[in-house]
């Protein structure tokens, strides 16, 4: 690690005050940033500690404020977050292992790098994001995990979080401060596409701190799964996932909202898909067709296809499995 | 910026925090503390050997800033035993062949300690069937899945179940 200063934030005036200075970095629980700290792929000259910073989760007219220094477990156990809003909890469960969710913060899900390899591996490849304008040795290297919706040319690395993919499909919007004062963005509006820029990959100002989630009230009748395909059972990235709420009354759907995670640089909130369900049957086939219509704008590349029909599959299987439990 | 809430406790024993922020907590337990129990796997989160209990929840030492813990209580596999009794779960991994070259062992009695506070305070796991349930238990896939955050080279996964099953019988809420 390249040597950095360590100071613990009070409160948010004092973290966005400390962060003012240039090559300052918030620090959460530290498991992503540790990491790229000690591979010198991130090189702040400041640590701001922003772990003592709101932790609280609280009902706020009937949907949930969640600060973000909550720990995921936290957040995963608590019990309006699962009787609320299940898909929260499974997915945050579904993410890293026991030990990394009792260590990680929201507002550290929300902002962890990608965890494509090249991107990791500063002395063995090129890579747009680490070293912009370099080239991305991923295009042509081995690249099963990447990106096949909302890629470009200069980065197909995917955002690696569950929790944000439960959030896209929740309409949770993020708090920020920063020095010039507070404001509020949608999650789905959070993470920006690559593009020529895959450097920049939020539309966060420099030293804008998150300070907490707001998720609205619950929508009656909906149904909801996370549901995480992976190499192996447990403790890994997901290759596709989905996060689903599905209101149905009389076969017909009253409500969908979808969203993946695996597939994209950012959260994907399924927004085609949701157009395709609404107002339609029901049924497996209507499902499948909303999947495929989705994924239509995939753009795959050699090693990556499989997940096209994976996530239709797994798009399919979810709402179709939302479907017998509810007539069950 | 606060003040700094003072040492680091482990196993009971203050520990001066180190001047250069860079150390983890898993080389000043080895490295400053003269405590080799914890081990070093991967030192970038994805074995499992260097977990700890920080104030009764397991962590992993190897990603944690030490200047993080100031004034944190942290338990380490030395912390557990009773002078030169072992600790329950220590006797049961030793009983039911709960290791082969023991190198992933002190991360996984700790995690499992950890893992069982969680169990007791009713903290679901991606298989639990029913997140709306208050209570939560070590049936069917549910221990392998808490414990997935520990690997093991060796492959004496049945063993280390065994030992935990046998270990936390009848806690479970
Ligand atoms: C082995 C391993 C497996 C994993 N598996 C999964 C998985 O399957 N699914 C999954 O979703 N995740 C997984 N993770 C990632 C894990 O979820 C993230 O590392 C974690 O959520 C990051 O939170 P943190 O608080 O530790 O963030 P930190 O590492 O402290 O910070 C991450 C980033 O967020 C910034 N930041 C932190 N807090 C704030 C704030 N309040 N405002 C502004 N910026 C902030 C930091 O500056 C930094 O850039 C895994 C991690 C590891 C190591
Ligand atoms: S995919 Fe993106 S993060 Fe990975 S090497 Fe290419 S530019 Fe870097
Ligand atoms: S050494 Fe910490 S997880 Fe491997
Ligand atoms: S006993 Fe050898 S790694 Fe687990």
């Amino acid at each position: 690690m390249i040597p950095f200063t360590y100071a613990r934030a009070g409160d948010e005036e004092d973290a966005v005050r400390l962060a003012g200075t240039a090559g300052s970095t918030y620090l959460g629980g530290g498991t992503n940033l540790v990491d790229l700290l000690r591979r010198t792929v991130e090189r702040p000259s400041a640590l701001v500690d922003v772990t003592g910073l709101s932790s609280s989760i609280e009902d706020s007219g009937g949907g949930l404020m969640i600060g973000a220094a909550a720990r995921n477990t936290a957040v995963a156990e608590h019990r309006l977050v699962r009787t609320r809003y299940p898909v929260l909890s499974r997915a945050i469960l579904a993410g890293a292992s026991g030990q990394i969710r009792n260590m990680a913060t929201v507002g550290g899900n929300l902002l962890q790098r990608t965890r494509c390899p090249y991107f990791y591996d500063v002395a063995g490849y090129r890579c747009n994001k680490r070293n912009p304008g370099e080239g991305c040795d991923a295009v042509g290297g081995p690249h099963r995990g990447h990106a096949i919706l909302g890629a470009s040319p200069a980065c197909i690395a995917v955002h690696p979080s569950d929790m944000c993919v439960a959030l896209a499909a929740l309409d949770a919007d993020v708090h920020l401060r920063g020095a010039g004062g507070s404001r509020l963005v949608p999650l789905t509006g959070l993470h920006r596409l690559p593009g020529t820029h895959p450097e920049i990959e939020t539309v966060l100002a420099p030293g804008e701190l998150i300070t907490g989630v707001q998720l609205p009230a619950p929508v009656t009748g909906e149904r909801s799964a996370y549901r995480k395909v992976r190499d192996r059972a447990s403790y890994a990235f997901a290759l596709v996932s989905v996060a689903a709420l599905l209101g149905v009354q009389d076969g017909v759907v009253t409500s969908a909202r979808l969203a993946l995670g695996g597939v994209a640089p950012k959260p994907w909130r399924a927004y085609t898909a949701e157009r395709s369900l609404i107002g339609g049957p029901a049924t497996a086939t209507a499902f499948r067709a909303a999947a495929e219509a989705e994924l239509a704008a995939a753009t795959p590349l050699r090693d990556n296809g499989f997940k096209v029909e994976l996530a239709v599959r797994t798009i399919t299987a979810v709402l179709d499995g939302l479907v017998r439990e509810e007539r069950a | 910026m606060t003040e700094d809430g003072g040492p680091v406790r482990i196993n009971g024993s203050p520990v001066a925090l180190p001047d250069d922020p860079r150390v983890s907590l898993l080389d000043l337990l080895r490295e400053q503390a003269g405590l080799h129990g914890t081990k070093k796997g991967c030192d970038q989160g994805a074995c499992g050997a260097c977990t700890v209990l920080v104030d009764g929840q397991r962590v992993l030492s190897c990603l944690a800033l030490a200047v993080q813990y100031a004034g944190r209580e942290v338990v380490t596999i030395e912390g557990l035993s009773e002078g030169d009794t072992p600790h329950p779960l220590q006797r049961a991994f030793v009983e039911h062949e709960g290791f082969q070259c023991g190198y992933c062992t002190p991360g996984q009695i700790c995690s499992a300690l950890g893992m069982m506070a969680e169990v007791e305070r009713g903290v679901p796991s991606y298989v639990t069937a029913d997140l709306g349930a208050a209570t939560a238990g070590l049936d069917g896939d549910e221990l392998r899945e808490r414990m997935s955050g520990n690997l093991c080279r060796c492959g004496a996964y049945n063993g280390i179940a065994d030992a935990v099953a046998e270990t936390f019988a009848g806690r479970t809420r």
